[in-house]
């Protein structure tokens, strides 16, 4: 070895070495603090969703944090990892903070990804570790008793199927009008895409209506083969269930064939600005469900402006994003996370809560009309109650929105779903699970 | 039968805009015999600069060109930074330096313009007009225009100039080619620069449909039955390969779709490319490989 070699070397694990002291000798005290563990995918094709979202929920854990003190004085430690989007990472940052970190306690982990969700189902029940995906976790795991670690809080896309089937009755004059109608589904060809058949089947029948499923392939960049479909079948109406930039090319395409936008009714996640903007004039009265309706007229929201916003403390680069679908939806995911906390403070004290504490503040939670009102987020969230037997929430409820061209316009109040309607085939789908995987369910004792 | 005929002219129409991405790869193979990973990449790249100089103010024209010479500085800058140093390496050496260039060139086009969505106005109108009874996309029409204009350019720059002939005795014999005074640098330097500016066109055609996005890198995976079909080597075979993707996926999604329940459109292009590499490796108009023994 060369004496330049040497030196080189010698160099460089020294900086190495400087560099792992000074992380760890910066590395932040988490005793005593409550850990939010945030799985971040600021990198990756879904990049532009996730900047506004993470904005929204350290926005909120920012202003609770350092204006109000922390939660009942427990301060909250966000720890941001990368997951770029894809399951593998998910995992690696699931393994490193499920038991903590630096001191602070983990209650519960946001996935950020339904692919996630799914993947750390085993994991999830063996660590004892609550997993929380709010719109975006699996219908089945509403039951508690057979997966007490799972919480796919405040929506799900059966309800939604029924809630667009609910505003298209309305639209039509009643349910009786329903049918003859036509209602065509062109969804995403995955998992998350195809969850809505069975239930639009069940609807179908109940209520008469043609139920036509159009699948696109991934990622949806050229559609005009089913919309030819749905043009050919003389739809009435076209439920929208994209992800990514399978909805603005679905909106182009529907222009090109006729189709009009202000009949196309988006899933959640083909609601956003950025589902709809690239579209341009295609897009002019396109509806889509909302759980995470846009604006800045809510009051929590004024005082984030005020607070964090204003001062400079904002975790966006950008400020027009404030107030958009995917900001709010970050607020409202702090908000479950804040308000869990709280509720497990009333039981066990206003300390760091534990993963076994968490599970149970998270299946004790009630945030109603009134406590809305208090945290100021009126029309922003609908009442979330939860339960050992339901730990998705026992109101499941979603607003229809319309695109004008340049944002978003509400166009009815929560059209809420009638969560008797699927109960039991759920609860039969989690039972069946349960005896597949040899899974006694827990008995509901709160 | 109108039914059949205007799910197979849109699906044509769409193997176009295939074409448009799959030529791109080709132009690069063709000079070094390197399957370029990082296209999709640079028309993401180019189709960004482009939309962030529209929003800045800049006329169209002026941004189209301003566009082009900077990914002519990217060509420059990757032949003396990643292809000067591993000149006669193995193909799959250069293949992986591709591989590596494309999150490059992603990471630093989202670090220096952000990772918004973006709409892309061409001012072309995306509506439907009768044709023959049929319907078809004004927008396709003039997508498709656009491609033949650039093969029909490529093809005479390829043929007639002095710059094609080097570039097709470099693609059919590198050393050989040196031998004679060609300069391999200079070479790389053009095609990659025009690999470049069509990366731009199918970027602003694309991006003008789905908006720029991050996403747009990936339309290179519907690239890659196109070539194996039509051949690594070959512009023509890269539109024959794109008409034939376009036209087989849009038929087996409405015909062979509903039998298994699901789409077949992108599975199906690929089952189909396999089916080629059995029966015709070379592609359609690839140049097939004679060693002696």
């Amino acid at each position: 070895m060369s004496l330049l070699t040497k030196t080189m070397s010698l160099a460089a694990a020294a900086a190495m070495a400087v560099t792992l002291m000074s992380s760890a000798s910066f590395a932040e005290d988490g005793t005593g603090q409550q850990l939010y563990p945030l799985f971040t995918y600021r990198t990756g094709p879904y990049a532009p969703s996730f900047i506004p979202f993470g904005a929204g929920n350290i926005d909120y854990l920012r202003y609770i944090n350092e204006v109000e003190g922390g939660v009942d004085g427990v301060k909250i430690l966000v720890q941001e990892c990368e997951t770029a989007y894809t399951i593998e990472r998910g995992i690696e940052c699931y393994e490193r903070y499920k038991n903590g970190y630096n001191g602070a306690l983990t209650a519960a982990i946001y996935p950020h990804s339904s692919g996630l969700d799914v993947a750390l189902t085993d994991k999830a029940r063996i660590d004892k570790i609550p997993i929380v995906s709010p719109g975006g976790g699996q219908n089945i795991a509403t039951d508690g008793r057979v997966f007490p670690y799972q919480y796919p809080l405040v929506f799900d896309y059966w309800s939604e199927a029924q809630i667009i089937v609910d505003y298209i009755a309305q639209q039509a004059g009643g349910y009786d009008k329903l049918k003859g109608l036509k209602i065509a589904t062109l969804y995403h060809d995955s998992g998350y895409g195809r969850d809505t058949i069975e239930p639009l089947g069940i609807l179908s029948k109940k209520y008469g209506f043609e139920d036509i499923q159009i699948p696109v392939p991934h990622p949806g960049e050229q559609q005009q083969t089913q919309w030819q479909q749905i043009r050919r079948a003389n739809a009435d109406w076209v439920f929208l269930r994209g992800w990514g930039v399978m909805t603005p090319v679905a909106i182009k395409t529907a222009a090109r064939v006729g189709f009009p936008a202000d009949r196309i009714i988006g899933d959640i996640w083909s609601g956003s600005e950025d589902d709809a903007r690239p579209a341009g004039a295609a897009a002019n009265g396109y509806l889509a469900v909302s759980v995470f309706p846009p604006g800045t007229n809510y009051g929590i929201l004024k005082t984030l402006k005020a607070e964090i916003l204003d001062k400079g403390k904002s975790d966006l680069k950008d400020n027009s994003k404030f107030g958009t679908v995917y900001y709010n939806y970050g607020v409202i995911e702090a908000i479950t996370f804040v308000e869990a906390l709280r509720t497990g403070h009333k039981k066990f004290g206003n300390r760091p809560l534990t993963a076994a504490e968490g599970q149970w503040a998270l299946e004790h939670l009630d945030i109603d009309q009134k406590r809305i009102a208090e945290l100021g987020a009126e029309g922003l969230i609908s009442p979330l109650k939860t339960s050992i037997d339901n730990h998705k929430g026992e109101t499941i409820a979603a607003k229809i929105i319309q695109w004008n061209g340049q944002s978003w316009d509400t166009r009815t109040d929560w059209i809420k779903a009638d969560a008797s309607l699927f109960a039991d085939v759920i609860k039969a789908k989690a039972a069946a699970y349960a005896k597949e995987k040899g899974i006694e369910p827990r008995v509901a004792t709160n | 039968m109108s039914y059949f005929f205007e799910t197979l002219v849109s699906g044509l129409f769409a193997g176009v805009m295939y074409s448009l991405v799959a030529i791109g790869f080709v132009l690069i193979y063709k000079a070094s015999g390197v399957f370029n990973f990082a296209q999709g990449a640079m028309l993401l790249f180019a189709a960004l600069t482009f939309v962030t100089l529209i929003e800045k103010g800049m006329p169209f024209a002026l941004a189209f060109i301003v566009t082009s010479l900077v990914m002519v500085a990217m060509a420059i800058l990757i032949e003396w930074l990643v292809l000067r140093p591993l000149r006669n390496r193995d193909p799959l050496t250069l293949f992986m330096a591709t591989l590596g260039l494309s999150y490059v060139i992603e990471g630093f086009a989202q670090l220096l313009m952000g990772m918004d969505v973006h709409m892309l106005d061409l001012g072309i109108p995306d509506v439907a007009v009768q044709v023959g009874g049929i319907y078809v996309s004004q927008f396709d029409i003039i997508a498709s225009l656009i491609a033949l204009t650039l093969v029909a350019t490529l093809a005479i720059a390829f043929n007639k100039t002095r710059m094609g002939i080097s570039l097709r005795a470099v693609a059919s014999d590198t050393l050989a080619a040196q031998s004679i005074g060609i300069r391999l640098p200079v070479i790389w330097r053009i095609v990659w620069s025009v690999a470049g500016i069509v990366a731009l066109v199918a970027g602003l055609v694309w991006g003008s449909r789905q908006g720029v996005q991050y996403s747009l890198s990936l339309v290179t995976l519907k690239a890659l039955p196109v070539l194996i079909i039509g051949g690594f080597s070959s512009i023509p075979g890269a539109i024959a390969g794109g008409l034939l993707v376009g036209a087989t996926e849009a038929l087996a999604d409405i015909y062979v779709g509903p039998l298994v329940n699901g789409s077949v459109s992108t599975w199906f292009a690929y089952i189909l490319a396999v089916g080629f590499l059995l029966v015709r490796p070379a592609g359609l108009f690839g140049d097939r490989e004679i060693e002696r023994v």
